[in-house]
């Protein structure tokens, strides 16, 4: 392959970014009420505020991720590149915005929004992770897509 | 005045949010290049590159949320 074919060539597969999401946003709905309780118990209705607040930032920034990915890729290798990185810009932009917009709100905790921002980001990661290596390394153990 | 005493807690935390994004767009950068010449060089292979680069992106991304993070609590404390 040339390098003009890495700019003009596209990927019209599946979106497994959006797959990928998908099961993030499952897995964080999942465990979000496990984060919630013991923010309650130390930090009261601030802390669930704030966890509940954290975990919806991590959900929505690795939707928009996989969004602006799949939608890149099927135009051009080339945008993947430049989405990736001012995709990169944008949602940290987002995220700085919307915790500083809400710091001084009365119903805000610093410390289990900080804290949950990032368990939450790097725990979900995690789990997903250890799903995908083993569907990659085994593709035997893939669950299979659901009948139409 | 010695800069040292200017200095304050928030410029410090500041800063950190600064240099901590510096690395995670250095990473982004060469990932998604590599993850992109895979793409063309074996476009059969393109799902399984795109998934890995996805959460590549994503881990990347962390520390650039964990210097906001610290920015954000030295802010506030």
């Amino acid at each position: 392959m040339t390098d003009a074919s890495v700019l003009v060539g596209r990927d019209l597969g599946p979106a497994t970014e959006r797959e990928v999401a998908g099961d993030l946003v499952r897995r964080g709905a999942l465990a979000a009420p496990v984060a919630l309780l013991p923010a309650g118990l130390v930090w009261g209705w601030a802390g669930v505020a704030s966890v509940g607040l954290a975990t919806a930032i991590v959900l929505a920034n690795f939707w928009l991720s996989a969004a602006l990915l799949a939608w890149a890729a099927r135009i051009s290798l080339g945008l993947v590149m430049a989405v990736a990185l001012f995709g990169f810009l944008v949602r940290m932009a987002l995220v700085a915005g919307i915790v500083l917009a809400v710091r001084h709100q009365p119903w805000l905790a610093p410390w289990p929004l900080g804290l949950a921002l990032i368990v939450s980001h790097l725990g979900l990661l995690a789990w997903e992770t250890r799903y995908v290596s083993a569907s990659l390394a085994f593709p035997g153990l893939k669950p299979a897509a659901a009948k139409e | 005045m010695l800069l040292a005493n200017m200095v304050t807690n928030k410029g410090l935390a500041a800063l950190t949010y600064g240099l901590g994004a510096i690395g995670p767009g250095i990473g982004i950068g060469y990932l998604v290049g590599q993850a992109v010449q895979a793409m063309a060089r074996q476009p059969e292979s393109a799902g399984m590159v795109r998934t890995t680069m996805f959460l590549g992106i994503a881990f990347v991304e962390a520390l650039a949320l964990i210097g906001f993070v610290v920015f954000f609590l030295g802010q506030a404390g």
